[in-house]
């Protein structure tokens, strides 16, 4: 089954996320904000990574383009989670070479099935 | 799949408390004239968490009222609003309120309502730029959403056709037109013609980049906004065009597709979209249901909250871990040695031994140190309070606040917060003048008030400093005799007389005011320190300020001793209490009148506790001062030299009230059961010293 790597700095958010995939049969390892998340992405390959864009010490966007330029995560599949409704976060993460989003406030289900979605 | 959200309930729970005193200290923290975007920006983190965590556990009340708030820190943030003392004031006023529904949330009561609709709309007065009723952004939102909706009920007839060519770089995004495929084809009968006019010649081509495009086709009666959905994410990555079937159209693609043979039966179809459409009402159905559940999730996180519960950093755990790990192995080593033991293992017994104690201390050590938090925990809330006070009383106060990191037992951080309010009220009420007394008095106009903790031998000592007017012995004893508490003729020294504000029913202040409360506080904030195993004292300077200092035990549940022996029995000193210990040569020794006996240590005369007197122990083999031990101790800033029969050794004991299992002993201050099972009693240093100053 996929490995997926789960960063949010919110605890109850990332045992939220890690639960619900974690209850679908994945893999998941937990990173408390982009810097932990790059090391342990480092470490181990990962087949998706659903990120909080607004974090301390590494946000988001600047995780994902940071992934981006590593040799093993060029097509890796990677979704923010964002409760930003406006464009300027979804366009900024895009163009850092993010997959796509889920919008924050989300349940279980709308994240099970997104995550389904990318990874087949 | 469901899952129980209620089991990460309590988690955001102390996560939105711990962001809402970021916010807090953040927004005292803010500064008028120069504003530190970073600092902004920690705020609007902790705001934007708390918003995002309670809309989706379902607390939709807290995340409606964050997100006002987000919204005006968010214009903050981006330098297009001003930030102004007053928006400061509204958004401190909200993290109030905040902090009063995620209670009552948690409680498992009705949030009030009206003080919420209150603090709403005193945030969009401030958002609207001090004008109410302009319609809030939220409600905007609401109505685009609904518009959107309703737009996707509208269903367009047979299908689409869809140009779809990616851009080169699709592929480096991690979009795969693949899985857009797959999604379409849930949707309905589905075909994809690829063009292969983009690839270039073999020397040219980059495999990391995407060059084919498609034609596709997708039948049915789907909405477009569900075929938009699917290219929401890639929307700026392509080119595309949608183009609504014909009726005929739509014939003819279902027989040119491929991946739905023509072999498929119309009814097959129809079974499909009818779970499509079966899916659909379940789905809105989801919301309406969900405010039960809710309710019942609450409940079930309120009755855990009442056990308390206590955030311990990973690495300390894992310590513990790793520390038990040990312990089992030279458990199992030691049951190995004693299987079939003989004289000859008798070292391995002893390395065992030995290990065994090792990790135990080691053990008890990292446990301990699970229950420690940092002081901070107390502190962080009286940047606020001096805040909110000195604003009342208009008086201008710098609160400085050092060693918030010092660590101490989380049952001392609980109980150790009243005390502290009361005495850091005091000092701004009493203790700091009025700006234009103070510029008479030839010092700055803003008072400063330190907090500041450290540790010192085994305890931690904080202290209440400020630099106002200080105490007025004169004041406080004239007082004392008009309240009655003392006659004329008593003569205290500087230290007892400022000891008379812990008395009940002694209050300075001339005026009583409803900041520090009418002195009753004093003799309370006394009382509680002392149950807490501590004290309490006042150094002051008349006109300089005063400097209130709390000693307390780091932990109350263990206690690094030392024993000795008088006699049979068995006593525990404090370690932290001991400064030395000595034989007593005849030349030291000194009788001195009404004060019993004492002897000199260097330049200071101390008086000796008989220690086989006082707990009244027959079989004490030194009864002549030189024949025995004196240990030199401190309590409460004084010393004393107990004397004993000798030191046995040092251990960590775990203490045993006696008060609740027998009564308050004078010299006992609890009691612990050795390693063979007899019991020692632990010694009250401050009232053993007190004993013999009297």
């Amino acid at each position: 089954m996929a490995s997926i790597l789960a960063v949010d700095d919110s605890a109850s958010m990332r045992q939220m996320v890690s639960f619900t995939l974690k209850g679908a049969g994945y893999t998941v390892v937990e990173a408390v904000d982009g810097v932990d998340a790059l090391n342990k992405a480092k470490a181990q390959k990962f087949d998706c990574v659903v990120t909080d864009v607004n974090m301390p010490n590494k946000d988001g966007i600047t995780l994902i383009r940071d992934l981006r330029g590593l040799p093993n995560y060029k097509f890796v599949p990677m979704l923010m989670l964002t409760t930003e409704s406006g464009m300027d976060k979804k366009q900024a993460g895009k163009a850092a070479g993010a997959t796509g989003w889920i919008v924050k406030p989300f349940n279980p289900e709308q994240l099970l099935k997104t995550i389904k979605k990318v990874l087949g | 799949m469901s899952i129980d959200m209620a089991q990460f309930h309590q988690v955001f729970f102390e996560e939105s408390f711990e962001g809402l005193d970021i916010m807090e200290s953040g927004l005292l923290n803010l500064d008028m004239g120069d504003v530190d975007a970073e600092e902004i920006n920690t705020i609007f983190r902790a705001a934007h968490s708390i918003k995002g965590g309670s809309g989706t556990f379902g607390f939709s009340a807290v995340s409606d009222f964050t997100h006002v708030m987000e919204t005006l820190l968010d214009e903050m943030r981006d330098g297009r609003r001003q930030v102004t003392q007053r928006a400061v004031d509204v958004l401190l006023g909200s993290v109030d309120c905040l902090k009063e529904m995620l209670t009552a949330i948690q409680d498992e009561q009705e949030i009030d309502e009206a003080r919420v609709a209150e603090y709403q709309k005193a945030l969009e007065v401030e958002l609207n730029g001090g004008q109410a009723d302009v319609a809030i952004p939220e409600q905007a939102e609401v109505l685009a959403a609904s518009d959107e909706s309703s737009a996707s009920s509208v269903t367009e007839g047979k299908g689409w056709r869809i140009a779809f060519s990616p851009h080169a770089d699709l592929l480096k995004t991690g979009n795969d037109p693949v899985r857009m495929f797959r999604e379409l084809s849930v949707l309905g009968e589905f075909s994809a013609t690829v063009d292969f006019l983009g690839v270039p010649g073999f020397y040219d081509l980059d495999p990391e980049d995407c060059h084919l495009s498609w034609k596709l086709e997708v039948t049915g009666d789907i909405p477009i906004s569900e075929v938009n959905e699917i290219f929401d994410w890639v929307e700026d990555e392509c080119d595309l065009a949608f183009q609504p079937l014909t009726e005929s159209e739509a014939e003819e693609s279902s027989d040119i597709s491929i991946e739905h043979p023509a072999t498929e039966t119309p009814q097959e179809q129809t079974s499909v979209q009818a779970q499509v459409e079966k899916a659909e009402p379940a789905d809105k159905a989801a919301p309406t249901t969900k405010p039960a559940t809710t309710k019942k999730e609450t409940a079930k996180s309120a009755a855990g909250k009442g056990s308390g519960s206590i955030r311990v950093d990973t690495s300390k755990i894992d310590t513990l871990i790793n520390m038990v790990g040990e312990l089992v192995i030279t458990q199992s080593m030691l049951s190995l040695v004693g299987e079939h033991f003989e004289l000859n293992k008798l070292d391995q017994l002893k390395n065992g031994l030995s290990q065994l104690e090792r990790h135990t201390r080691e053990l008890q050590e990292s446990v301990m140190n699970i229950r420690m938090l940092p002081i901070s925990f107390v502190f962080s809330r009286f940047p606020r309070l001096v805040h909110d006070l000195s604003a009342k009383l208009d008086k201008k106060i710098e609160l400085v606040l050092v060693g918030e990191h010092t660590e101490v037992d989380k049952t001392v951080v609980e109980l150790l917060s009243d005390p502290l309010v009361h005495l850091v009220r005091n000092s701004l009420d009493h203790g700091i003048e009025m700006p234009a007394d103070r510029v008479a008095a030839g010092k700055l106009e803003t008072g400063t008030i330190t907090l500041e903790a450290y540790h010192r031998g085994g305890n931690i000592v904080i202290e209440v400093k400020d630099d106002g007017k200080g105490l007025n012995k004169d004041m406080l004893r004239t007082k004392a005799i008009e309240k009655g508490l003392i006659d004329e003729e008593t003569v205290l020294t500087d230290k007892q007389i400022y000891e008379l504000i812990f008395m009940a029913g002694f209050s300075t202040a001339e005026q009583l005011s409803d900041i520090s409360g009418r002195g009753v506080g004093m003799d309370v904030v006394r009382r509680n320190i002392q149950s807490l195993g501590g004290n309490i004292e006042i150094i002051s300077e008349l006109g300089k300020g005063s400097t209130i200092a709390i000693h307390l035990p780091l932990t109350l549940a263990i206690l690094d001793g030392q024993s000795i022996a008088v006699g049979d029995e068995r006593f525990i000193i404090p370690l932290g209490a001991i400064i030395e210990s000595i034989n007593i040569k005849e030349s030291m020794l000194n009788r001195v009148a009404g004060r019993g006996e004492t002897f000199r240590l260097r330049d200071e005369y101390l008086p000796i506790v008989r220690m086989h007197e006082i707990f009244d122990v027959k079989t004490a083999q030194a009864t002549k001062l030189t024949d025995g031990l004196v240990v030199v101790v401190e309590g409460q800033g004084l010393r004393c030299g107990l004397f004993i029969d000798d030191l046995l050794g040092q251990q960590q004991v775990v203490i045993k009230s006696l008060e609740a299992n027998y009564r308050k002993v004078e010299g006992v201050s609890g009691a612990t059961i050795l390693g063979d099972g007899s019991v020692a009693l632990i010694l009250d240093i401050p009232g053993l010293v007190r004993l013999s100053n009297q």
